[in-house]
C-alpha cells in the first residue's frame, strides 16, 4: 500500500518535471493579436472563442532606429532547426539570384530570392560558411536580416568526390533529357553541383 | 415442491430488493441483466460482475499502453515542431498578420488527425473552419475547403460537401518531412484558385493545452493590392526586390514559399497536439476504468456476501423447520 503510494508520488513528480520544459522559441509573446479580426469574429460568432493568429506568438520587432546600428541581427532558419536566431553579426554575404550580396547594418530593405550557393556570416574575425539550397532572404530597415533556406550544410562537410560524381551524372542526364520536366530537373542538378564545386574551391 | 416454488417466487421478488443496494453506485445497465439469470438459480450469480471486471481491466491495460505510445511519439515530434517554429516568423515579420483581410475567394485549409481517440481537437478545428466560413460569407464571396485528415473529412463531408475542393489523408504514413509537405502545398496551389488561404490547425502550447490558430496567406495579387492601399503591408513597397525576374514573379515565389513553410509548421504542430490530446484522453480513460473497477469490486464482494448469507439462511431455516 505504502509502496504503491510512493510509486504514485514519484511518477507524478517525474511527469511534472518532464513536462515543465521551457518553450524557449516562443511565448515571450506580446499578445498583439489582430483587433479587427477579433472584433469581426465576435460579432458573427459570439459563442466561440476566436482562434489565435501568428502575430500572437511572435515577439514584435523593434522599430527602425534613427541612426545606423553597429550590428546586424540575423535569423537563419531551416525547416528542421533555427541555425542562428537573433545573432548579432557584422556582415552576411548571401547568394542571391543576382549574385553574391553583402548585407551590412543599415542596408536598405530588400527581399531577395536565393539560389544554391554559399552563405557566409562574418562576426569579428570569424567567418562561418554554409552551403544553402534555395530560399529567401529579407533585410528589414531596422537591421534585421531573415534568411530562410530549405537545407544548409557547413562547407567543410561537403565531400568533393560526391560533388564531382553528381556533376558528371547530371550533365549526362541533361544531354540525354527529352521532356521539359526531365530537362528542368537535370538543369537544377547541374546548377546545384556546379555551385557546390564553386563553394569547395572558392 | 411447493415450498421450492414459493421460495423461487420469493427470490424473484427478493432479488430486485437486494440488487439495488449494492448497485447504487453502479450503472443501471447491470441491474436488468442480473434478474433473468437469478430467477430459477439457487444463488445470485457473480459471473456477470466478474466478466465485466475482466473486460474493464483489459480496457484499462489497453488505454495505459496507448498513453505510453502517445507519450513517446509526442516527445519525438515535439522537438521537431519546436525547431520548425522559426520558419514562419520571418514571413509574419515581413508581411504582417492579415487575418481580417477582405477577399473574394477564401480557401480554408483544415488540418486534422487521421486516427481518433484524441480528445476534442478535431472537432475544434472543424468548428473554427465552419465559423470562418460563416465569417467570410457574403455576396460575391466564395469559401472553399481543403481538408487534410480523415476526421475533419468525416465531419465536413456531412454538410459542406459541395464546398470541399481537395481532400488529403494519410499524411503521417511516413514521418513528416518538408519535401512531402511542399509537394502537398504544390498540389493545393495548382488545383485551387484562391485570394487568401486560411490554415486552421491546433498549435501545441503544452501537453494539456492546444490553441486553435488561423494563419493567413495572401495570393500575390492581393498582396500588391494591400500594399498599395496602405495599412500593414504598406511598407512592402519600400523593399527592394532582388531577383532575376520581375517583382510580381518574385512575389509569386514568395507566396508559394510562405505557404509551404507555414504548412510545414502547421502540420507538425497539429501532429504534436494530436499526440498530446491522445495522451491526456487515454490517461483520463484509464483513470476512469480504474474507478469503475473499484466500484465493480465492491459490488462483486457485496453480491458474493449476499449469496453466502442467503445460502446460510436457507440452511438454517431448513434445519430449524426440521427440528421444530
Amino acid at each position: 500500500m505504502l509502496r504503491h503510494a510512493s510509486r504514485c508520488v514519484t511518477r507524478a513528480a517525474t511527469t511534472t518535471l518532464r513536462w515543465r520544459r521551457p518553450f524557449s522559441s516562443d511565448l515571450q509573446s506580446e499578445h498583439v493579436a489582430d483587433p479587427n479580426f477579433i472584433e469581426a469574429w465576435k460579432k458573427v460568432i459570439p459563442n466561440v472563442e476566436p482562434p489565435k493568429t501568428p502575430s500572437a506568438f511572435m515577439a514584435t520587432r523593434p522599430a527602425t532606429p534613427s541612426s545606423i546600428p553597429t550590428k546586424l541581427t540575423v535569423n537563419f532558419v531551416l525547416p528542421y532547426s533555427s541555425e542562428l536566431s537573433g545573432k548579432e553579426v557584422d556582415m552576411v554575404i548571401i547568394p542571391a539570384t543576382t549574385g553574391q550580396m553583402g548585407v551590412l547594418p543599415g542596408h536598405v530593405a530588400t527581399i531577395a530570392e536565393l539560389k544554391p550557393g554559399v552563405l557566409s556570416v562574418h562576426e569579428g574575425n570569424d567567418v562561418t560558411k554554409y552551403f544553402v539550397s534555395g530560399g529567401f532572404a529579407f533585410v528589414h530597415a531596422n537591421s534585421f536580416a531573415d534568411i530562410i533556406a530549405i537545407e544548409a550544410v557547413p562547407v567543410d562537410r561537403i565531400d568533393p568526390n560526391l560533388v564531382q560524381k553528381g556533376l558528371t551524372e547530371f550533365t549526362q542526364k541533361l544531354s540525354t533529357a527529352s521532356t521539359d520536366v526531365e530537362k528542368a530537373e537535370a538543369q537544377i542538378g547541374v546548377d546545384v553541383h556546379s555551385a557546390l564545386n564553386a563553394a569547395l574551391t572558392g | 415442491m411447493a415450498m421450492a416454488a414459493l421460495r423461487r417466487e420469493g427470490r424473484r421478488f427478493a432479488t430486485p430488493l437486494i440488487s439495488p443496494n449494492p448497485a447504487i453506485a453502479l450503472r443501471s445497465s447491470i441491474i436488468p441483466s442480473q434478474e433473468p439469470v437469478s430467477s430459477g438459480v439457487r444463488c445470485i450469480s457473480t459471473q456477470i460482475v466478474r466478466n465485466r471486471m475482466k473486460s474493464v481491466k483489459n480496457i484499462q491495460k489497453i488505454t495505459k499502453a496507448m498513453k505510453m505510445v502517445a507519450a513517446s511519439k509526442l516527445r519525438a515530434i515535439q522537438t521537431r515542431a519546436e525547431n520548425s517554429r522559426g520558419l514562419w516568423q520571418p514571413f509574419t515579420a515581413l508581411l504582417g498578420d492579415s487575418a481580417s483581410v477582405d477577399v473574394k475567394k477564401n480557401v480554408i485549409v483544415t488540418i486534422s488527425a487521421d486516427k481518433g481517440l484524441c480528445g476534442g481537437i478535431n472537432s475544434t478545428s472543424v468548428k473554427i473552419s465552419r465559423a470562418l466560413h460563416k465569417l467570410n460569407s457574403g455576396p460575391e464571396k466564395e469559401n472553399k475547403y481543403v481538408v487534410l485528415g480523415e476526421k475533419a473529412k468525416a465531419q465536413l463531408v456531412r454538410d459542406s460537401k459541395k464546398d470541399i475542393e481537395l481532400i488529403m489523408t494519410e499524411l503521417q504514413k511516413n514521418p513528416l518531412n518538408y519535401t512531402q509537405v511542399s509537394v502537398m502545398a504544390d498540389d493545393i496551389l495548382k488545383n485551387v484558385e484562391f485570394d487568401a488561404l486560411r490554415i486552421v490547425f491546433n498549435k501545441f502550447q503544452s501537453v494539456v493545452s492546444f490553441l486553435p490558430t488561423v494563419s493567413t496567406i495572401l495570393s500575390p495579387e492581393v498582396v500588391e493590392r494591400e500594399a498599395e492601399s496602405g495599412g500593414k503591408l504598406g511598407e512592402l513597397d519600400l523593399y527592394e526586390v532582388e531577383g532575376a525576374e520581375t517583382k510580381s514573379e518574385v512575389l509569386q515565389n514568395l507566396a508559394e514559399f510562405q505557404f509551404s513553410c507555414v504548412m510545414f509548421n502547421a502540420v507538425l504542430e497539429n501532429a504534436t497536439s494530436e499526440q498530446g490530446a491522445r495522451m491526456s484522453a487515454m490517461d483520463s480513460s484509464s483513470r476512469n476504468a480504474g474507478d469503475m473497477l473499484d466500484r465493480l469490486t465492491l459490488t462483486y464482494n457485496r453480491t458474493r456476501q449476499a449469496s453466502i448469507t442467503t445460502e446460510l439462511i436457507e440452511i438454517i431455516s431448513g434445519a430449524s423447520a426440521l427440528e421444530g
